[in-house]
């Protein structure tokens, strides 16, 4: 990223390095541009060094050097006799299954991971710009119902395993990407109803998104889990997590409606008046002209959200539904590992962080792609 | 608004056709307008039916019953004798409570790291994208049970630890000095409100004459006599004392002083360092959009460097950074709904206790819904406010 005020800096290190002669000089520069390039900044370097080496220090004693990785067992008096000075890791290779899977039957958990490496895969080849056209489509629409028959089974010879006892990282995956799959068609429905000259549709499209905008999430996963059944007639029952799903893809629609409203407004008036001129319906017009214009201009933003939903599907936490946070939490009610919640937390966030900290790098580097130079 | 057609057309006599743009426009909302009625009185019927069965009667009537619920952490007097109105109301003030004291010190910190991230000093500027990066990428709700969990493994209020005298930090919270605070003491902090506002317009007012004459003047003297002088005055003339209780262990709690319990601390620590990360990011890309022309030209022109920054630089900066700073504020409220998961009792915890207690989920949530969207509409119409009042004057 090229900024305002690193310009200088950069261009000044550049010009000094220019002239030096051989590595170590090179350094030596470096450090007075950038470290100790006056008295202020030689105090700030010097305290954050400072705090910087304690705080390594205290992680790295806690983290490893006072460390317990294995314990015999389910006995943990040797993690306990620690009194939280040392990390307890062997709680993760004795929960890391339950974290990631949840109750699904044990001998069947290849299926879950096949499934999280189905994700993975969707989402590598989304991100390439070649396969940007409407083959993209399929691929999702076969990448999710793959993902429903290693799940559900019930078909191919694989037994059935009903949606209770999913969990872990593929519900996480999957109320995110199902958000996204049916979130996207909803928001972009919904953005041009927002933008439509008809005043009653543009009415509807405004509430729904305002609305759904001004409260919070968990009010919405409160809708889905307790005012959903009120609503529904008799005998009608919907599983619980498909209710979240439906709360997650409201949720999704409106938000996502919001960015590609962006887009839309980012596409130049000739291009309407242009395919007005070519006499294309309202339909032909957005389908062909307008929205993939609209909707190349908005892929970075569209990551942002994609991003936002990934780490609010934790919420349902707060419902009872066995995502991965709900998985790490449940798995430290065991007794005999009840203390060492920090150590499960850790491994969680880490699994949360590779997959929010990728999709960021790779949007911020389409935003630098798409940036004039 | 994109109008495909253009306003000069001469008004056409509707024929009663398909091919007529705007019978197809009629047709059109006719349609969408009678689903979404069909579906909501379906809804609505089925739910009548259902709560009929179930007996649970609809309308608000239950607020005027005993709530019978404990709210351990409040500003407003309360106890579970009251009605569940007050509970809410309780309810509603902490979640206000946590959001604006979040807001504050999401800003400040904020602001903070996201100039640090422009720094020149290499070590500062790659800690501040550290920072940045960890925090917007994990959820926020694990770091509240993170945050929530350090504190429930603190020492005991007995062993609490100390890092500056008065000040505790134990299982039971943080507890921080307090000044006591009575009718005289409000006189002098709203005199030393007074002063600010005064200040502010004076300030003003000496900038409009420079702009006019050019020549600098001083600000400082109106300063000191208004926010100095002024409230002093004040507290003299009323007597007032000023007294800070710290807080004393007592048996196996702490008593005086100002608690903050642990379930609100974390929320607001976890509120706070999550919202900063992404304001250290919007401030950043807000100084990024000044034009580094716009500090040289008015360096060039003698100006003061605090000048240039106050009134040249930041009013640039403002601009670009109050809308995205706006919706991290409704974020931020709306994210301290996640006080449900560690037992703080905000204004969604207590309508969930209710729900579970009388049934009246549709009512409880409703006002859920309500109270949001009204906090939402105060903040959006205020940022509104001082985003049209800072805009760019265009003729």
């Amino acid at each position: 990223m090229s900024s305002a005020v690193d310009a200088p800096r950069n261009s000044r290190s550049f010009a000094r390095s220019a002239s030096g002669s051989g590595p170590g000089v090179r350094l030596l520069r470096w450090l007075r541009a950038n470290l100790f390039a006056s008295i202020p900044s030689t105090i700030t370097t010097l305290l954050l060094a400072l705090l910087l080496a304690r705080m390594l220090f205290g992680f790295v004693k806690w983290g490893v050097l006072d460390a317990i990785w294995t314990v015999p067992g389910n006995d943990t008096s040797a993690c306990r006799a620690l009194r939280g000075t040392g990390a307890c890791w062997a709680v993760i290779p004795e929960k890391y299954r339950f974290i990631l899977f949840g109750t699904y039957p044990f001998g069947e958990q290849w299926r879950p991971a096949l499934a999280t490496l189905v994700f993975i895969l969707l989402f590598y080849l989304s991100s390439r710009r070649s396969l940007w056209r409407r083959e993209l489509l399929f691929i999702w629409a076969g990448a999710l119902v793959l993902v429903g028959v290693l799940m559900w089974g019930g078909v191919l010879g694989l037994s059935f395993v009903s949606q209770d006892r999913w969990g872990g990282l593929p519900v996480t995956l999957i109320l995110a990407t199902f958000g996204l799959a049916f979130g996207f068609p909803l928001g972009i429905v919904v953005a041009l109803g927002r933008r439509s000259k008809l005043p009653a549709i543009r009415s509807i499209c405004i509430l729904y998104v305002e609305l759904v905008r001004g409260v919070p999430l968990i009010s919405l996963l409160f809708m889905a889990s307790v005012m959903f059944p009120l609503f529904m007639p008799d005998g009608v029952n919907i599983d619980k997590l498909l209710r979240a799903q439906i709360a997650f893809i409201l949720y999704a629609g409106a938000y996502l409606a919001e960015v590609v409203r962006g887009g839309l407004q980012a596409v130049p008036r000739g291009q309407y008046e242009a395919a007005d001129a070519l006499g294309l319906s309202y339909w032909q017009k957005n389908g062909l002209v307008i929205l993939p214009q609209a909707i190349r201009h908005v892929i970075p933003p569209l990551v942002n959200t994609f991003i936002a939903f990934f780490k609010d599907t934790s919420l349902v936490l707060i419902i009872g539904i066995f995502d991965l946070l709900t998985t790490a939490k449940t798995a430290i009610i065991d007794p005999a590992w009840q203390s060492f919640s920090v150590e499960v937390y850790v491994f969680v966030g880490l699994i949360y962080f590779a997959f929010c900290f990728a999709m960021s790098r790779y949007s911020r580097g389409l935003e630098a792609q798409d940036r004039p130079t | 608004m994109i109008q495909t057609t253009p306003k000069v057309r001469p008004r056409r006599r509707i024929r009663l056709s398909l091919r007529d743009e705007r019978v197809r426009g009629w047709i059109w909302q006719i349609v969408v307008v009678g689903i979404a009625v069909a579906v909501v009185a379906w809804l609505w019927s089925n739910a009548i039916h259902n709560l009929s069965v179930r007996r649970i009667a609809t309308g608000f009537a239950f607020l005027g019953r005993e709530a019978g619920m404990p709210i351990t952490d409040t500003w407003l007097p309360y106890s579970p004798r009251d009605t569940y109105l007050r509970a809410f109301i309780v309810g509603l003030v902490n979640t206000l409570r946590v959001a604006v004291i979040g807001i504050v010190l999401a800003t400040v910190l904020g602001t903070a790291i996201g100039i640090a991230r422009l720094s020149s000093n290499w070590l500062l500027s790659r800690l501040a994208a550290v920072y940045v990066e960890t925090l917007r990428d994990i959820p926020l709700l694990l770091q509240l049970l993170f945050w929530y969990v350090l504190m429930q493994g603190l020492p005991g209020a007995r062993a609490a630890w100390t890092p500056i005298d008065g000040v505790f930090l134990s299982n039971r919270g943080l507890m921080l000095p307090w000044i006591q605070i009575g009718a005289a003491q409000l006189w002098v902090l709203a005199a030393l409100a007074t002063g600010l506002v005064a200040l502010f317009v004076v300030r003003r007012r000496l900038v409009l004459r420079q702009m006019q004459d050019g020549r600098s003047r001083r600000v400082w003297p109106f300063a000191l006599l208004l926010v100095v002088v002024l409230p002093a005055l004040v507290s003299w003339s009323l007597g007032a004392t000023w007294s800070v209780t710290k807080p004393e262990l007592r048996g196996f709690n702490f008593a005086g002083g100002l608690t903050m319990a642990p379930e609100y601390f974390a929320l607001l620590i976890a509120l706070v360092t999550y919202t900063s990360a992404f304001i250290a990011e919007i401030v950043r890309s807000g100084i990024q959009a000044v034009p580094r022309g716009q500090w040289d030209a008015a360096l060039a022109l003698g100006l003061r460097r605090s000048f240039v920054l106050q009134q040249i630089v930041l009013p640039q900066a403002l601009r670009v950074v109050i809308p995205p700073m706006t919706s991290q504020y409704l974020n931020l409220t709306k994210n301290s709904s996640l006080a449900v998961a560690i037992g703080y009792q905000d204004i969604v915890s207590v309508a969930n206790t209710t729900l579970n207690q009388t049934g009246q989920a549709i009512e409880s949530i409703a006002l859920i819904m309500l109270a949001f969207l009204t906090v939402s509409l105060g903040i959006s119409l205020f940022m509104n406010w001082y985003n049209a009042r800072i805009a760019l004057v265009e003729h």
